[in-house]
C-alpha cells in the first residue's frame, strides 16, 4: 500500500489483542476472542464494529420517528397531504449517484490509484453537499406552498425527518472530508474508507426509505 | 505493525491533574466519576423521598427550601418528578452499567481500555451536563416540572398553561433527558464494541464472567431503547417550542384555556416512552443480575449453577423486554385483546426470571458460604427480586391492574424489584470491588450492620405499600388528610415514614464507611476474596493500561471454584494449566 498506516499511541492502547500473549501465543484453546494473525487486525476491526452498532442506534431513532408518523397519521383526522417538492426526485438521484461514485472511489483505492481515489472521493463529497443544498431548496418549496413546520402533522413530519436525516448526512460529509483530506490518527486509510462508506451507503438507503415513506404516506 | 511487536503499551497515565482526574479517558477514572455522580444523585433523591414522607404524615412541618417552609401540592409533584428522574436515570441507569461496568468490563475481558476512550469521556460529560440541566430546572421561574418521570403528554407538551413547572422547568427536563439519551447511546456503543472486539485471547463468549454478560445485554437494550426516547424527546420539544401537534389533541381545554392545536395523540407519547421505558427497567436491573451471580459464586465457593442457562435467560429477558411496553398502559383504554397479548408476554418474562432465581439458589445450595457484607447484599437482592417479582405477576393482569395501577401497590412493586434490588446490587458491587478500586477494605462490621438495617428498613417501607394499594390509596397524592376513606390508613403511612427515616439514617453508615475507608481502611491484597476473574489477577491499584503490558490468556471459564483435585479452592481464569497446583 502506498499509503502509510499512521498510528499513534492510542491505537496501541486499543490493540489489546494480537502480539501480547505472555506464554507463547499458539495455544489456541477454543477462544474466539482474537484472530491470531496480524496485530493490526484487531484494533481496526473495532471501528467497523463501532459504526455498525452506531447505525443500529440511528436506525432505531428513525424507526421511532417513522412509527410516530404512521400512528399519528392513523390516529388523527387532521392529516392534510402536501405536494411533494419536485426537487426531491433530483436529490434522491444525486444521493444514489454519490453512493455509486463512492463505490468507484473505493475500487480505485483498492487498485492503488491514489489520484483517482481522491478525485472520486471528492466527487462523492460534492454530491453529498449538493444533496443537502437540494434539501434546503425542498424546504423553500414547501414554504412556498404554504406548509410550515407547524402547519399540519404531515408537514411537521416532513421537516423533522428531512432535518434529522440531513443532520446525520452532514456528519457523513464531515467523515468524508476527514478521511479524504485530514491526517488520520488511529484508523488506517483502508478502515477509514470502509467505515465512511458503510455509513454513507446507510444514509443513502435510509433516505430512499424516508423518501418512499413521504411520497406514499404523505 | 512490526514496530509494535511484543508488549508495547501505553503504560503512562497522563501527567496533569485535570487530564488525569477530570477530563480523563481512562475507563477506571470515568467509572469512578460515574459512581460519584450517581452517589450525589442518590443522595439528593433520597432527601427528596424523605421530604415526601415527611409531608405526607406531618403536612404542617416546616421544610427548608420551600415557600414559607410549606410543601404545596405543586411542590410535592415537583419532588416526585425530581426523585423519579434522578433515581431512574442518574442512579439506576448510571451506576451499575456506566459506573461499575466502565471500571471492570475492560479489566474482566483483558482489554487495556474501552474501545473508544474519547467517546467514553464524552458520554460521561454528557451525563454530567444532563444532570446539571435537570437540577437547574428547580431554580427557573415556575420551578421544576410536575409531570413525573414519565412526563405524560399532553400536559407535558402544552407549556406553562398546564401548571407551574410546565414552562421552562419542563423544557429543561426534556433537554436533560435528550442529553442523557445521547450519553447512553455513546456509552452503549463503547460497551458493545469493547466486548465484541477487545476480549483477551481465549476468552470465548461462554467464558465471559456473568457481569460482562449483564453489561453486554444491557448495552444492547440501551442502544435500541434510548434512540427511541431521543426521538420522543425531539417531538415533545417541538410540540412545546415550535407549535407542532404530535402529542396535543384538538380543542384541548387546559385550565379554561382552549388550545389551538391539531389532533395529536397523547397515547403516542406513552407508546414511545414505554417502548423505551420497559427496556429501561431491565437496563437498571440486568447489570445487577450479573453482579449478583458473580458475588454469589465467589462467596459460595461454587461455580454459578447453570452458567449457560444464566446467559440464555439474561438474553431472553433482554429480548422480551422490548415486547411488553403495553403493560404500562393497561388503563389507557387500549383494546382488551392488545392488553391480553401484552399480559401474556409479560407473564412469560416470569420464566427466565424464575430460571435465574432458581440458579442463584442452586449456586448457594451446598456451598461453603462466606457471609461477607457483599454476600449479604447479594442474598438480599435475591430476596427483593422474588418479593418484587411476585407482585409483578398481579400487576401483569389487566383486570387487576385497572384497580391497582394508580395506587401505592405499584410504588411498592417497582421500588422493590427495580429500585431497591438494583441498589442492593450496587452495594454488593461496592463492598466486593472496593478493595480493588481503592486498595483498602471497607469495614465488614459496619457493612453488615448497614445491610441488616437497610434490609429490614426497605421491607418495612415497601411491604405496607402493597397493603395501601389494595386499600385503594392513590399514588402521587400530596395529601392523605383530605380524603375520608384514607384516614384509617394513616397509621400505616406513619409507620412507613418512620421506616424511611430509619433506613435513610442507616445509609450514613455507608457514607462514613465508604469515604473513611478510601484512605484508612484495612489495606487490601491483590485478591482478597480469592476470586477467579481477571480483575483479581491485576495488581492493586490497577495500572493505567490494566495489565502493565502483560496481557492475559484465558484458559478456562470464570467460576472455577472448589474444583476437585486442586490445591486451592479457586483457579484463576488466566492461570496456565501447567501452573495449576494439584492437591
Amino acid at each position: 500500500m502506498p499509503h502509510s498506516t499512521t498510528t499513534d499511541e492510542l491505537e496501541i492502547i486499543i490493540s489489546g489483542g494480537g502480539p501480547k500473549a505472555p506464554g507463547g501465543g499458539g495455544s489456541g484453546d477454543g477462544g474466539d476472542g482474537s484472530s491470531g494473525g496480524s496485530g493490526s487486525a484487531l484494533p481496526q476491526r473495532v471501528y467497523v464494529t463501532g459504526i455498525t452498532i452506531g447505525m443500529g442506534a440511528i436506525l432505531m431513532f428513525f424507526m421511532a420517528l417513522v412509527s410516530a408518523f404512521i400512528v399519528r397519521k392513523g390516529m388523527g383526522n387532521d392529516w392534510r397531504a402536501f405536494e411533494i417538492p419536485r426537487v426531491l426526485w433530483l436529490n434522491t438521484a444525486i444521493l444514489l449517484a454519490s453512493s455509486g461514485t463512492m463505490i468507484y472511489a473505493r475500487r480505485l483505492f483498492k487498485r492503488g490509484d491514489q489520484k483517482g481515489f481522491r478525485h472520486w472521493w471528492a466527487m462523492t463529497t460534492i454530491l453529498g453537499l449538493l444533496f443537502l443544498a437540494g434539501q434546503l431548496i425542498a424546504w423553500r418549496q414547501m414554504v412556498a406552498s404554504g406548509f410550515y413546520l407547524a402547519t399540519n402533522p404531515s408537514s411537521s413530519f416532513f421537516y423533522v425527518l428531512t432535518a434529522a436525516h440531513g443532520a446525520h448526512l452532514l456528519g457523513g460529509i464531515f467523515a468524508l472530508i476527514y478521511v479524504g483530506w485530514l491526517r488520520l490518527r488511529k484508523l488506517t486509510i483502508e478502515t477509514a474508507t470502509e467505515v465512511a462508506a458503510l455509513y454513507w451507503h446507510f444514509m443513502d438507503g435510509l433516505w430512499v426509505f424516508l423518501f418512499l415513506l413521504l411520497l406514499l404516506g404523505r | 505493525m512490526s514496530a509494535h511487536a511484543g508488549p508495547v503499551h501505553h503504560a503512562e497515565a497522563p501527567k496533569g491533574w485535570i487530564r488525569h482526574y477530570i477530563f480523563s479517558v481512562d475507563h477506571k477514572i470515568i467509572g469512578t466519576q460515574y459512581i460519584l455522580l450517581g452517589l450525589s444523585a442518590v443522595t439528593i433523591g433520597m432527601i427528596l423521598s424523605l421530604i415526601m414522607r415527611t409531608h405526607l404524615v406531618w403536612p404542617n412541618a416546616h421544610i427548608w427550601g420551600f415557600a414559607n417552609g410549606i410543601v404545596s401540592p405543586e411542590d410535592y409533584l415537583r419532588v416526585v418528578t425530581m426523585h423519579g428522574t434522578l433515581m431512574v436515570f442518574f442512579v439506576l441507569t448510571t451506576v451499575p452499567q456506566s459506573g461499575f461496568g466502565n471500571y471492570f468490563l475492560p479489566i474482566q475481558i483483558g482489554a487495556p481500555d474501552m474501545a473508544f476512550p474519547r467517546i467514553n469521556m464524552l458520554s460521561f460529560w454528557f451525563t454530567f451536563l444532563a444532570m446539571i440541566v435537570l437540577l437547574s430546572s428547580a431554580f427557573v421561574p415556575g420551578g421544576a416540572s410536575i409531570s413525573g418521570w414519565t412526563s405524560y403528554a399532553p400536559l407535558s407538551a402544552v407549556g406553562e398553561v398546564a401548571g407551574p413547572g410546565l414552562g421552562m422547568g419542563q423544557t429543561l427536563w426534556v433537554v436533560s433527558i435528550a442529553l442523557f439519551c445521547g450519553a447512553s447511546l455513546m456509552s452503549a456503543l463503547n460497551f458493545l464494541g469493547t466486548t465484541i472486539d477487545l476480549r483477551a485471547k481465549g476468552l470465548s463468549l461462554m467464558r465471559m464472567p456473568l457481569t460482562v454478560w449483564g453489561w453486554f445485554i444491557t448495552a444492547c437494550l440501551a442502544l435500541l431503547a434510548f434512540g427511541v426516547l431521543l426521538a420522543a424527546c425531539v417531538l415533545l420539544l417541538l410540540d412545546r417550542l415550535a407549535a407542532t401537534s404530535f402529542f396535543i389533541p384538538a380543542n384541548l381545554d387546559v385550565s379554561g384555556v382552549l388550545l389551538h392545536h391539531g389532533g395529536g395523540s397523547p397515547l403516542l407519547w406513552q407508546h414511545l416512552f414505554w417502548f423505551f421505558g420497559h427496556p429501561e427497567v431491565y437496563i437498571a436491573i440486568l447489570p445487577g443480575m450479573g453482579i449478583i451471580s458473580h458475588v454469589l459464586s465467589t462467596f459460595s465457593r461454587k461455580p454459578v449453577f447453570g452458567y449457560k442457562a444464566m446467559v440464555y435467560s439474561l438474553t431472553a429477558i433482554g429480548f422480551l423486554s422490548f415486547t411488553v411496553w403495553g403493560h404500562h398502559m393497561f388503563i389507557s383504554g387500549m383494546n382488551p385483546f392488545s392488553a391480553l397479548a401484552f399480559s401474556i408476554i409479560t407473564l412469560v418474562i416470569g420464566v427466565p426470571s424464575a430460571i435465574k432465581t432458581f440458579n442463584w439458589l442452586g449456586t448457594l445450595w451446598g456451598g461453603r458460604i462466606h457471609f461477607t457484607a457483599a454476600m449479604l447484599f447479594a442474598i438480599g437482592f435475591v430476596s427483593l427480586f422474588v418479593t418484587g417479582g411476585l407482585s409483578g405477576i398481579f400487576l401483569a393482569q389487566p383486570a387487576l391492574d385497572l384497580y391497582l395501577h394508580d395506587t401505592y401497590y405499584v410504588i411498592g412493586h417497582f421500588h422493590l424489584i427495580m429500585g431497591v434490588a438494583a441498589i442492593f446490587a450496587m452495594f454488593a458491587a461496592t463492598y466486593y470491588w472496593f478493595p480493588k478500586m481503592f486498595g483498602h477494605h471497607m469495614s465488614e462490621t459496619l457493612g453488615k450492620v448497614h445491610f441488616w438495617c437497610t434490609f429490614v428498613g426497605v421491607y418495612c417501607i415497601f411491604m405496607p405499600m402493597h397493603y395501601l394499594g389494595y386499600a385503594g390509596d392513590p399514588r402521587r397524592y400530596a395529601s392523605i388528610e383530605s380524603v375520608n376513606y384514607l384516614i384509617p390508613l394513616h397509621p400505616v403511612h406513619y409507620f412507613i415514614s418512620i421506616a424511611a427515616f430509619f433506613t435513610a439514617s442507616a445509609q450514613l453508615l455507608f457514607y462514613w464507611n465508604f469515604f473513611w475507608s478510601i484512605k484508612h481502611g484495612k489495606p487490601a491484597e491483590r485478591n482478597p476474596w480469592h476470586g477467579t476473574t481477571l480483575e483479581w489477577s491485576v495488581s492493586t491499584p490497577v495500572p493505567h493500561d490494566n495489565f502493565a503490558g502483560h496481557y492475559p490468556t484465558i484458559y478456562r471459564g470464570p467460576y472455577e471454584y472448589s474444583v476437585p483435585g486442586m490445591r486451592d479452592d479457586y483457579v484463576p481464569q488466566d492461570l496456565a494449566p501447567e501452573l495449576v497446583a494439584k492437591a
